[in-house]
């Protein structure tokens, strides 16, 4: 006969608890949100050099896509866990596993939007002239958005998710009201930081296909 | 240098190594619960996927599965889980439901992949079969399934990993497992601790990701392991992190 908790019978959502939170859910929902930002947002400036350089040495490409691969294996709360001496419960700490996590599905997409470009067009864009960095910004980069943005949509979803996990080294945005919820043994919060933080992967994962629509107004039919 | 000798030190001290708080019983726990939900999960999500894949139906459902999975944190499955069933009861306190969480968090990735696997059959070969008087069963067992596994063993490596490095997590929800290490550490502020769970944990990933890339490479026929399909799968699938 399973015991069941205290809060067994409590419901699920108590209303007026997030009313009178109104201003912490809010707090936690923009720190969510900046987390997952600057996670993305660094990973982007780290992967884009890795990226380029792995295609042009071939032989770099298979050390950086290893490197990426085990920091991508380690589950998140011990790699936040190994930084925690040096660091700290701090911000820096969080984001340090957040940026190591979205390398390996950013460099991944970058390869493989550049690989997907035509052979035809990398050709007739050296026969017009193009110098190699010309035609990487005009030409290759411009093709290969929409598998970079996949991935940059993949990279957010994930985040938002991990984000959560840092939760218990002090940060967490929406992730701290699931803990404060375990704690306290109070299902409000639980379902708050679960629905919201859903929310906002959704939410991101739109803006950002609504973005590439902008960016690649050629593939709009 | 003092601290990783303060490491060295938790490793070599010999109560860490005995007991129920002790290093191999809470590697047991977390490889028995790890192993008993990536084993439910896929005896539920891959004759699933498989038939889904098989039938060519259910692609909506599957594709939105898979995208639900990856966007619910698993550490809210485990709290949803644990505030839904109570910490008591059968198989230990706690287990149930990190049980419960683990298994939700594996069966979307081994649904997918499998779904996927059996859709990208070609379908001239499909159409081949079919003209050579093969059954849909022969069809599915002799042609789909071989050619499908190389995607099915992906999607069991990022479930496995997965639910490895949720397993970790489950710590918070009061059940043991190598997470134990890094959440105790936390409250108890013993960065040592902290550390030396972590590292047990980063090993424990690794080895699951070998020991199922081992495996991978034993059931998926010689024709069909090459390293460059290999790479796109993954990159099609779609990786998860937990």
């Amino acid at each position: 006969m399973p015991l069941p908790l205290a809060s067994a019978g409590e419901p699920w959502v108590r209303w007026d608890w997030v009313s009178s939170h109104g201003d912490d859910i809010a707090a936690a929902a923009r720190q969510h949100t900046e987390l997952t930002a600057i996670a993305v947002g660094l990973g982007l400036c780290i992967a884009f050099p890795l990226a380029l350089a792995a295609r042009r040495w071939r032989r770099l490409e298979a050390v950086v896509l290893a490197a990426t691969g085990v920091l991508f294996t380690i589950p998140s709360l011990a790699l936040f866990a190994l930084f925690v001496p040096v660091y700290g419960l701090s911000r820096l700490t969080a984001e340090i596993g957040l940026v190591g996590y979205t390398l390996l599905i950013l460099v991944r997409s970058i390869l493989s939007g550049l690989e997907g470009v035509p052979a035809d067009v990398r050709e007739a864009a050296r026969g017009m002239g193009y110098r190699p960095a010309r035609q990487l910004y005009a030409i290759e980069l411009p093709l290969a958005v929409p598998v970079i943005v996949a991935g940059i949509r993949l990279a957010t979803v994930t985040t938002v998710g991990l984000v959560t996990v840092t939760g218990l080294i002090g940060q967490g945005g929406l992730g701290a009201f699931i803990i404060q919820g375990i704690n306290f043994d109070f299902r409000t919060p639980v379902v708050v930081g679960s629905v919201l933080s859903v929310a906002l992967a959704f939410v991101a994962d739109a803006g950002l296909a609504g973005a590439q629509r902008l960016l690649t107004p050629w593939a709009r039919r | 240098m003092s601290f990783l000798s303060d490491v060295v030190a938790w490793f070599s001290t010999a109560s860490h190594w005995q007991g129920e708080a002790g290093v191999p019983h809470r590697l047991f726990e977390h490889v028995a619960m790890s192993a008993a939900a990536l084993v439910a999960a896929a005896a539920v999500a891959l004759p699933g996927g498989i038939w889904l894949g098989h039938r060519g139906r259910g692609g909506w459902l599957v594709l939105n599965l898979a995208n639900v999975g990856r966007a619910v944190p698993s550490l809210a499955i485990l709290a949803l889980a644990q505030q839904a069933i109570g910490l008591s009861g059968w198989p230990g306190f706690g287990a149930r439901p990190a049980l419960i969480a683990l298994f939700a968090l594996a069966v979307p990735p081994l649904v997918s992949s499998a779904y996927v696997g059996m859709r990208e059959v070609d379908a001239d070969v499909r159409e081949a079969a079919q003209g050579m008087g093969m059954t849909g069963g022969q069809l599915l067992r002799r042609v789909e399934l071989p050619l499908a596994l190389p995607l099915v063993m992906a999607g069991v490596r990022t479930a496995a990993v997965q639910v490895v490095a949720t397993a970790t997590l489950a710590a918070v929800t009061a059940w043991g497992g190598l997470g134990r290490f890094i959440v105790d550490g936390f409250a108890q502020r013993d960065d040592v601790q902290v550390f030396a769970g972590a590292l047990l944990v980063a090993v424990l990933a690794m080895v699951t990701e070998l020991s199922v890339a081992g495996l991978q490479r034993l059931v998926v026929p010689a024709g069909l392991r090459t390293r460059a399909t290999r790479v796109k799968d993954t990159a099609r699938l779609g990786v998860q992190a937990a």
